[in-house]
């Protein structure tokens, strides 16, 4: 069997896992990078429209090009690259490092022994189990992403006349690709009382192509014996279904945008803590899980709307590998917990001594919010926000001054909360 | 009032605020509120006059390991020329070696829009 002695292992050659491994290798850490699919960039690869990379790269890229330059990195980097291996085990060994296994066709198995690792696995779409509608079982039913690989990478088209079930930007952006290959979309059918996805992909996906949206709304049955015939949809009354307003639409495929969620089976086999908040492992001010050594970024930690914030948390990510393995820790550190509106903050804990960045999610809607930021329940630092709302994640820098007026305790903890100011 | 006089509303795509605009326009005079910034009021004229969108898409490319190549128009596209495109773009097949940024289509229809690959495929 194969052995690599290594500093840094990388699982998931996404747009994380690139990053990551760059960022060690490039301070001459030996570092190999683990992908499952045959070649590296992830989802990225059928995310073929474009609005990537204006932060990473400041222009606007499709996913390909984003991913490629990223590949390109990697390609000119010490980086040892393993395609088409799947990680399926990790042992704690006794001096602290960690024995990998990794299998693949080409390779045979691999026994990877590193120092640190870094899981940047991403995500995967939550399915029609996950939310539960009632009907028969026929084919046509396919979660957006998949439909997005069979059309964009397979070149197959799924099927002609369509629902789409949730307003999450995969689903718009395919409401919007299903139309340029000559389909139907006849609805795009979300539960809240708002859209789950950017406004500007509203405008441009579906109401470019007249599609409806109907928001509070639920599919609440699917027909159909060997195809999806028809869907129910039910208007949502005071957050109950009135099924006296169902109506009908016939259609044979229904795409299903209803979420994402942490892909953690690593994780959990190895038996790291996960926050149920994010479905994500829980984390330090160096993004470390609960097992020492073990690091975590991107749409594994916590679930991104935008790929140049997953580049940038795993930057940041391969930053602190760095420190690890130099031996530099931080001397103290501070729990930051989610306030009023405020759904999660990762990381859970914070660094008062360094310029450290955060990421939240809100609760709710506002187009005049305050931001606060505070210690032992006294308000350290505030910060207007013109618009919030829970399909956009908000990025927050806290600066050593937040916390210089006041007394840091070992017992101190820093809270968010945000507010809406009519 | 003139008779071409029209009152639009629409949504600005420019940032993610996403401001409610009601757009009026009389003949070329376009006369725009509820934006919060300048960028709003160029998008509406923009949109009133001559709609664009940047086209994504995917052709057929010749290997087996990848059946589609991602395709992207190097500029912003008038809105009633988007069928026409695809249409072309679906009958195109392309054969690898392919670079990023190579045009593939040039410009289509006389607009000095360019098609151009999305992505590199080396050969085999």
């Amino acid at each position: 069997m194969r052995t690599e002695q290594i500093d840094a292992l990388v699982i998931g050659g996404g747009a994380a896992g690139m990053s990551a491994a760059a960022t060690i290798s490039a301070a001459d850490f030996s570092t190999a990078l683990v992908e499952r699919e045959d070649e590296l960039g992830g989802v990225l690869l059928q995310c073929i429209h474009n609005g990537f990379g204006l932060h990473e790269f400041k222009e606007e890229l499709t996913g390909p090009e984003y991913a490629e330059r990223w590949v390109r990195k990697i390609e000119q980097s010490e980086v040892k690259t393993f395609c088409g291996t799947t990680v399926m085990e990790m042992n704690l060994l006794e001096d602290g490092r960690k024995e990998c296994f990794g299998y693949s066709p080409q390779h045979g198995v691999i026994k990877f022994v590193t120092r640190t690792v870094v899981l940047t696995m991403g995500c995967r779409e939550r399915n029609r189990g996950n939310v539960m509608i009632p009907g028969t079982r026929p084919a046509g039913v396919y979660t957006a992403g998949l439909a997005q690989r069979l059309v964009n990478m397979n070149g197959y088209i799924p099927g002609k006349e369509v629902v789409i079930v949730g307003s999450g930007d995969i689903g718009l952006i395919m409401a919007r690709r299903m139309q340029w290959v000559g389909s139907k979309v006849h609805a795009v059918v979300e539960i809240q009382p708002y859209p789950s996805g950017l406004t500007r992909n509203i405008s441009q996906c579906l109401n470019d192509f007249k599609i409806p949206l109907y928001l509070s709304h639920v599919v609440s049955k699917i027909y159909g014996k060997e195809r999806v015939e028809a869907v129910d949809i039910t208007p949502l009354k005071n957050g109950v279904p009135d099924h006296e307003q169902t109506f009908q639409i016939k259609c044979d495929t229904l795409l299903l945008s209803v979420g994402l969620i942490p892909e953690n089976e690593l994780s959990k086999q190895v038996g790291i803590e996960l926050n149920p908040l994010t479905n994500g492992p829980t984390v330090d001010s160096m993004l470390m899980t609960s097992i020492e050594g073990v690091f975590s970024a991107g749409n594994v930690l916590h679930v991104h709307d935008l790929v140049d914030f997953v580049s940038a948390e795993a930057r940041l990510a391969g930053e602190n590998v760095i420190d690890y393995l130099k031996g530099v820790k931080p001397d103290r550190e501070l729990p930051i917990k989610p306030g009023a509106n405020i759904r999660y903050i990762n990381p859970t804990r914070i660094n008062p001594d360094v310029n450290s960045e955060i990421y939240m999610r809100p609760l709710v809607v506002s187009n005049n919010a305050r931001l606060k930021i505070m210690v032992n329940g006294e308000v350290v630092k505030q910060q207007k926000k013109p618009h919030v709302q829970p399909s956009e994640m908000i990025k927050l820098k806290i600066s050593p001054k937040f916390f210089k007026d006041v007394e840091l305790t070992p017992d101190s903890r820093v809270e968010v909360t945000l507010q809406d100011e009519p | 009032m003139s008779p071409d006089k029209n009152t639009k509303e629409m949504i600005c795509i420019v940032c993610p605020v996403g401001c409610h605009l009601q757009v009026t326009t009389d003949g070329e005079e376009v006369k725009v509120t509820g934006n919060r910034c300048s960028r709003g009021e160029e998008y509406a004229r923009e949109e009133m006059l001559s709609p664009k969108r940047v086209v994504t898409a995917t052709c057929r490319l010749e290997d087996p390991q990848h059946p589609r190549l991602p395709v992207k128009t190097d500029a912003p596209l008038p809105f009633e020329q988007i069928e026409e495109l695809l249409a072309e773009v679906y009958s195109l097949s392309v054969k690898p070696p392919v670079k990023v940024g190579q045009v593939l289509i040039e410009d289509f229809a006389a607009t000095g829009v360019n098609l151009v690959s999305s992505r590199t495929i080396q050969t085999q």
